[in-house]
């Protein structure tokens, strides 16, 4: 079963990642774009050489690309599996496919929306390549507390659910993360490293389809996967009978 | 009130039977860290840590972790 499950969840994974990869292709490029003709015109107008590329724009923005968005989405299926196999008959939802969407969607919550609110995706020349090593320590931190946070919350949940009923008991737990993630994510180190003349509107735009990408992974993920397991959850049931 | 009263009145009862953990274990750490392995390939190698010499898999990757939310350079 297990096996199964993960199988499919890599297969809802690699559907995702090339749904996610036709999204960056319409919305994405384009800024990712302007913000290196920005980086380029700053390094020309400092007199600096442009950097030697090391691998062509042509194949960044393609097969590069494409290997990123399907490899995200592959791993990220592959944990989500893992997650909703642990998840399925320990709560309280019996349907395959509202179970993996619940699920996607507080891993949106978790995975996506709590890091990116203190960390949000940045276009090439937003970031100091100084600072790269606390950067990606902090985004990576803040991602675990987050998780961390998140389990912690669904285990109060199953505590109180019975004492105080779904509404109150889901309310208490919801105001329990939102506070302890925004604590935590205050005490973690603020970074400004946005060029002086760098377009406010291509920031937005970049920032926005990068969202944008992940509400599309997560709500690929969280159906598609849904359709898969509720297919090999009712053939196992059927073999049991 | 009784625990079986209490629990006869629990919300939706859970009637499936769910998968022991002893059996989702092995899958977890093998199948998890190789997964963790993926994405790190995707979101961080080459940037602040570097397991493979040179710029190649930073910069092959370069839009995808800009566009998916890693910090890139």
């Amino acid at each position: 079963m297990i096996r199964i499950l993960l199988l499919r969840g890599m297969l809802a994974g690699v559907v995702a990642g090339l749904f996610v990869f036709a999204l960056a292709r319409w919305i994405g490029e384009p800024q990712v774009e302007r913000a290196i003709a920005f980086e380029t015109s700053m390094d020309q107008a400092k007199g600096e050489a442009p950097e030697p590329e090391i691998v062509s724009r042509s194949v960044q923005r393609s097969l590069g690309l494409l290997t990123a968005t399907v490899v995200d989405g592959t791993a990220l299926g592959g944990i989500f599996a893992l997650v909703f196999a642990f998840a399925y008959g320990r709560l309280p939802i019996t349907s395959p496919r509202s179970l993996s969407i619940l699920l996607a969607g507080l891993g949106f919550v978790t995975c996506t929306v709590v890091p990116a609110l203190k960390y949000p995706a940045s276009p090439p020349s937003v970031g100091n390549p100084e600072t790269i090593g606390i950067r990606t320590a902090a985004f990576f931190l803040l991602l675990a507390i987050s998780v961390a946070v998140m389990v912690i919350a669904a285990q109060i949940e199953r505590r109180i659910h019975n004492r105080l009923g779904t509404w109150n008991a889901l309310l208490v737990v919801a105001v329990f993360f939102v506070v302890v993630v925004t604590i935590a994510a205050h005490f973690l180190p603020n970074f400004d490293e946005v060029p002086a003349g760098f377009p406010a509107t291509l920031m937005w735009k970049f920032r926005v389809a990068a969202l944008e990408m992940q509400v599309l992974l997560w709500a690929a993920l969280g159906f598609f996967f849904g359709w898969l397991a509720e297919k090999a959850v009712s053939r196992s049931e059927n073999a049991y009978r | 009130m009784s625990q079986s009263v209490v629990g006869a009145f629990a919300p939706q009862p859970v009637s499936i039977p769910a998968i022991p953990v002893r059996e989702i274990m092995p899958w977890a750490i093998f199948a998890g860290l190789l997964m963790l392995l993926a994405l790190y390939f995707v979101g961080a190698e080459q940037g602040a840590t570097s397991l493979i010499q040179g710029h190649t898999v930073h910069e092959f990757v370069h839009d995808g972790r800009h566009l998916l939310g890693f910090p890139c350079h």
